[in-house]
């Protein structure tokens, strides 16, 4: 069988270009810190096949690209941080480190195997309450909050300001330059992300129903496990276009967590009145 | 990462860990040295009360080393996840462990699948965890835990279609036999004295307070005729830790609240030394 060479330029390259190709076939992602914790928004159709998971108490995960290949990095990155949780302690378990596990992971198959992951993934941390970044030029929101993209080359970038990944991203990204606050609130937040996500695709600007979104957030004041999925009547009340634009009364739909239980079954949906 | 943690699995942390990482988990049947049972802590008497909203259970603080009180303040009785509790009798090392584990399978196996586990789901993969315990047990470190919960159904109501099913309590013995009691049930040392009071005192109409009212006085009566199990410590404002599992959670009763009730049932006992 004949040899045929190909230069490790030319190597590297098609590889990317068949990673970015698959990437860019999927819907778009938005993460983005707001002033209760770290928001995750999706366009995602499915309500079984989820983008956005949590993985340990303060951290998040979400994907774009190929459900099958980033699903298994999920699970790999729950058995990773259970692991260290479990022989460590619950504490020692940081998105920082999480994320350098993925990006070494993701960077060495996309070297050495066959066939590059067709994924892109977010790793996103929460801060404490009053926690502040000790990295210099302010950082975040003004808190320990933290998210990593993580590409398909194994490449890591820390985003201060929001995470887009898949389909078309350059129309989101416009739109959530445009539109981002510094410590904005969560409806805020999240219809701009809603805004952004529709800004892309066919047909644009579409209007998503809360049917296609996936929301969840990563909530600060939270004891424990930070992670709550916004869903049904409590997604569609937050994203139902306001009258008005939000008031500053319109805030903590979620932040404001029932305090009876330890872990909290949904987030509560008793306390979204918006005017 | 290492291969094991991307390789397709259950979401069943314990299986995890014997795959990839044996030496985490706790030394199971096999040999060890014989250990003089009565140098080790022994933690001691648990009960569990269902009430209409659920079910109640409460632990002493006592752990005892033969005739030595090892600590007077350890506790027995945790959440074990949102909606169900797990108290330990027996030797405490090994079941403080035990604990650490399974609420760490029941947290894993929701991460990965996106759902939790059944009620009996739980109880059942208890059961398995106490059966790897047996060989310890035949030297005398038995762990005999009691566990409770309500059956958490998404939002649906099943336990409402039969109320009598509302708050369920499951009892083990160390082979790891599993057996559904009913209205309410007590382990460990003082577990017969605290039956006893148990038995004249069920009321199953009671409400919640009236639930923690009965299962203290019950550890009361236990630590009345049991040396190893605890009264509460009034000048240390040492008293028994109790979790109240409803359908909106499971939630560890704070010290104050607790507090509260204990003295009004050691006022009672002024008067009445017999309850």
């Amino acid at each position: 069988m004949p040899t045929i060479y190909a230069s490790p330029e030319q190597f590297m390259r098609d590889r990317s270009e068949y990673a970015r190709k698959g990437i860019a076939r999927g819907r778009s992602v938005v993460v983005t810190l707001y002033e209760g914790g770290v928001l995750f928004v999706a366009e995602n159709l499915s309500p079984a096949l989820h983008k956005v998971s949590e993985i340990y108490d303060r951290i998040g995960f979400a994907a774009a690209g190929r459900y099958n290949e980033f699903e298994n990095l999920r699970t790999a990155g729950i058995r990773l941080a259970d692991v260290r949780g479990f022989s460590y302690d619950r504490k020692d378990v940081t998105g920082r480190w999480l994320a350098n596990a993925y990006a070494q992971t993701i960077g060495s198959i996309f070297s050495e195997h066959q066939k590059p992951f067709e994924v892109e993934i977010c790793v996103a941390e929460v801060g404490l309450p009053g926690q502040t970044r000790a990295s210099a030029n302010g950082g975040g929101i003004g808190s320990g909050d933290q998210m990593y993209r993580i590409s398909y080359d194994g490449s890591i970038v820390e985003e201060r300001k929001f995470v887009v990944m898949g389909g078309a991203t350059e129309p989101v990204i416009t739109a959530l330059n445009a539109s981002f606050q510094a410590g904005w609130d969560l409806p805020t937040a999240l219809r701009a992300a809603v805004r952004a996500l529709g800004s892309s695709g066919e047909g644009a600007p579409r209007e998503l129903a809360p049917t296609q979104l996936e929301v969840a957030v990563l909530d600060r004041s939270a004891p424990g496990r930070t992670f709550r999925r916004i869903q049904g009547d409590l997604l569609a009340t937050i994203v139902a276009p306001a009258a008005q634009p939000s008031a500053p009364t319109a805030t903590q739909a979620v932040t404001s967590e029932p305090t009876s239980a330890q872990i909290p079954a949904e987030p509560d949906t008793t306390d979204t009145e918006e005017s | 990462m290492p291969a094991a943690y991307m390789r397709p699995g259950s979401g069943s942390f314990t299986e995890f860990l014997a795959s990839a990482e044996p030496h985490l988990l706790p030394p199971g049947s096999g040999a060890r040295p014989s250990v003089d049972a009565t140098a080790v802590p022994h933690g001691t008497t648990i009960v569990a009360v269902t009430c209409e909203q659920g079910v109640v259970m409460a632990g002493d603080r006592r752990a005892t080393m033969g005739n030595i009180i090892a600590q007077r303040d350890i506790e027995k009785v945790f959440v074990a996840d949102s909606h169900s509790a797990i108290g330990i009798a027996g030797t405490a090392g090994l079941a403080v462990e035990m604990v650490r584990l399974f609420r760490l399978e029941l947290e894993h196996y929701e991460k990965i699948e996106g759902v939790r586990l059944s009620l009996d789901g739980k109880a059942n993969r208890l059961a398995t965890m106490i059966r790897g315990n047996l060989g310890a047990a035949m030297q005398g470190l038995a762990v005999v835990p009691l566990f409770a919960g309500v059956e958490h159904d998404g939002g649906g109501n099943r336990y409402d279609e039969d109320p009598a099913r509302r708050g369920r309590i499951f009892s083990y013995d160390v082979t790891g036999g599993r057996y559904e009691e009913h209205d309410y049930y007590a382990v460990g040392s003082g577990s017969t004295f605290a039956r006893s009071a148990l038995k004249k005192r069920y009321d199953a109409s009671s409400d919640l307070p009236g639930a923690v009212r009965t299962a203290v006085e019950a550890l009361y009566d236990a630590a009345d005729d049991d040396s190893a199990t605890g009264g509460p410590d009034l000048t240390r404002r040492i008293y028994p830790v109790v979790v109240a599992v409803t359908a909106d959670g499971a939630v560890r009763w704070t010290d104050d609240e607790v507090g509260v009730v204990v003295e009004a049932m050691v006022a009672g006992r002024m008067v009445n030394p017999g309850g």
